[in-house]
């Protein structure tokens, strides 16, 4: 759907080059929501700018729908781009323009009889929830009323594209939550592939299927959201994941960890879908001559599978708990060793 | 009073003549010279910085030249325009000339004033350079633009006043030989007067319009 090939832009600030985005290599399916998360300044901005040529590559190629954008006059881009619906972070509607009219420009622009228009914009207001606001101009709607009339306008020509450039960035934490529902909502009723781009990790837990986590202009980490919520690689990737799964083990208890000076049979056991289940710490207990001490734990839901991680203390005879590990290997039990000094 | 109340009506439709024909000339004039100015600019949707540093250098040479020195330089272009130097008609020909370029500046600014994700959004939904202008630039500045345009208005009767020495006539030329050359407080008065009533109206009709237009 759509495919970037060692995509790099470059900018001219001030004589300096600044590379924003570094040969980038991705690839988003039909139907997917995807998330590309980083801090401001990671690329993330331009990467999904060039989707639809807001930004040109300064080389490298973007593929829309089997297109190489680069090959395509200025006529043919504008038809690709009505294929491509967007969403802003600040909405970006005309003021001066009813509910109505902001979601009826890109039918007027496409030359489209009245009535057509008329039929397909009460369509995408009852859609998106605003019926009742056609006559209503944007000064006088909510930030996430705003945002619905941006989603509605960027449906009107029945893109088989989202983008989403921080959406619901300047929205409250609610409002962010229903339009992310809206969203989830056009995924599925229009299988419409989105492209989001967010510095928020929640929204990506929320409603993506993949992720990448952009850093200075490259994609350090790329997956399902699964994956990469239970096991980012990189350290940027675990910070971002860290904002929304709570996994980092409270100072109190890596205090408590140090002053065990160096007894440490700290562990961190990973939890994934069937394991969740699973009364492994009860199992062992009986197993092996030793005593299990929960200090910190964390489960959760990735994409519908239980997920978690619990930080226990094993107490006992060092043999004893090496055999208790043993066994862990061989149920495939995924855990690690806490050390004081790193959690 | 050594001017009668006919001559007073005489001059002031002489002033709403030169006034209002000058004034559609120079948006004629002005209105696509700011556009123009807006879309050639770096990073916009025409951008042609070779065109825009000429188009930009030209109207800076025109907002440089006082009213009253352009209005004989151009003397001969006046004649082979409307083939006359002397007279109302031959006193619109400078003050379009005048008013055009600025209104041109007064239109750039009221787009400069527009936020550049409207134009992103344009953008975005493929809209064509002149789509873009229409439909977005023009509606979404539309209000300021009445603003400036009450501006430019109330400059012409200013330099209007000026066109007595062309035998352009009007208020201002009647302020000037009777008021002024010829010591008629009572004229000076009234003449002032008039003008500050025009202003006036035409202000708050401007900003009730842009009000409107703005429905804030």
């Amino acid at each position: 759907m759509i495919e970037f090939q060692n995509l790099v832009k470059v900018y001219d600030s001030g004589g300096k080059q600044v590379h924003a985005l570094n040969n980038i290599n991705l690839k988003i399916s039909k139907g997917e929501i995807y998330g590309v998360v980083g801090f401001s300044g990671a690329g993330k901005s331009s990467l999904i700018r060039c989707v639809n040529y807001l930004e040109r590559p300064t080389s490298g190629k973007v593929i829309v729908d089997g297109h190489d954008l680069s090959a395509l006059s200025e006529k043919e881009i504008r038809r690709v781009k009505k294929n491509i619906g967007m969403v802003f972070q600040h909405f970006n509607l005309l003021n001066s323009k009813t509910v109505y009219a902001n979601v009826a420009m890109p039918l007027v622009l496409e030359k489209k009889p009245k009535e057509e228009i008329k039929k397909r914009v009460y369509e995408l207001l009852e859609f998106v929830g605003l019926g009742d606001k056609a006559n209503a101009y944007p000064d006088q709607l909510s930030g996430g009323q705003k945002q619905r009339v941006g989603i509605a306008r960027s449906l009107a020509t029945q893109p088989s594209i989202l983008l989403c450039d921080e959406a619901t960035s300047a929205l409250d934490p609610q409002t962010t939550s229903s339009i992310l529902q809206l969203l989830r909502k056009i995924n599925e009723e229009y299988n419409i592939t989105i492209l989001m781009i967010t510095h928020e990790m929640s929204v990506i837990r929320e409603i993506c299927n993949k992720v990448a986590v952009m850093e200075m202009g490259e994609v350090i980490e790329e997956g399902t959201v699964f994956d990469v919520f239970s096991a980012p690689k990189t350290k940027t990737a675990q910070n971002f994941v860290s904002t929304v799964m709570h996994d980092q083990i409270p100072q109190s208890i890596i205090d408590m960890i140090e002053n065990n000076n160096g007894a440490n049979n700290v562990f961190r056991i990973n939890f994934v879908d069937q394991s969740t289940g699973k009364p492994l710490l009860s199992q062992l207990a009986k197993k092996f001559d030793l005593e299990v001490n929960v200090l910190f734990g964390n489960i959760t839901e990735l994409q519908g599978i239980p997920f978690g991680n619990l930080i226990v203390e094993f107490q006992g005879t060092q043999a004893e708990i090496n055999r208790a590990l043993t066994y862990m290997e061989t149920k495939e039990i995924s855990f690690r060793e806490v050390k004081s000094h790193v959690s | 009073m050594l001017v009668n109340s006919n001559q007073i009506m005489e001059a002031l439709i002489e002033t709403i003549q030169m006034v209002g024909i000058s004034f559609i000339f120079s948006i004629l004039l002005g209105l696509p010279l700011g556009i123009l100015l807006f879309v050639t600019r770096k990073g916009q949707i025409l951008e042609n910085t070779a065109f825009f540093a000429v188009l930009n250098a030209i109207i800076n040479i025109f907002r440089s030249i006082p009213f009253i020195i352009l209005l004989v330089a151009i003397i001969p272009f006046t004649r082979l325009i409307v083939g006359t130097s002397i007279g109302t008609a031959a006193a619109i020909v400078p003050l379009v000339i005048y008013a055009g370029p600025y209104i041109a500046r007064l239109v750039e600014s009221s787009l400069l004033e527009i936020d550049d994700g409207v134009l992103e959004a344009a953008n975005a939904m493929g809209a064509t350079p002149w789509q873009t202008i229409y439909r977005f630039l023009l509606p979404e500045a539309l209000s300021s633009l009445v603003v400036n345009f009450t501006i430019a208005t109330i400059g012409l009767i200013g330099a209007s006043a000026m066109a007595g020495t062309v035998g352009g006539g009007g208020i201002g030329d009647l302020a000037i030989t009777y008021g002024y050359q010829r010591f008629d407080t009572v004229t000076m008065i009234i003449t002032v007067v008039i003008l500050i009533i025009m202003v006036q109206g035409l202000q708050s009709l401007g900003n009730t319009l842009s009000k409107k237009i703005r429905r804030r």
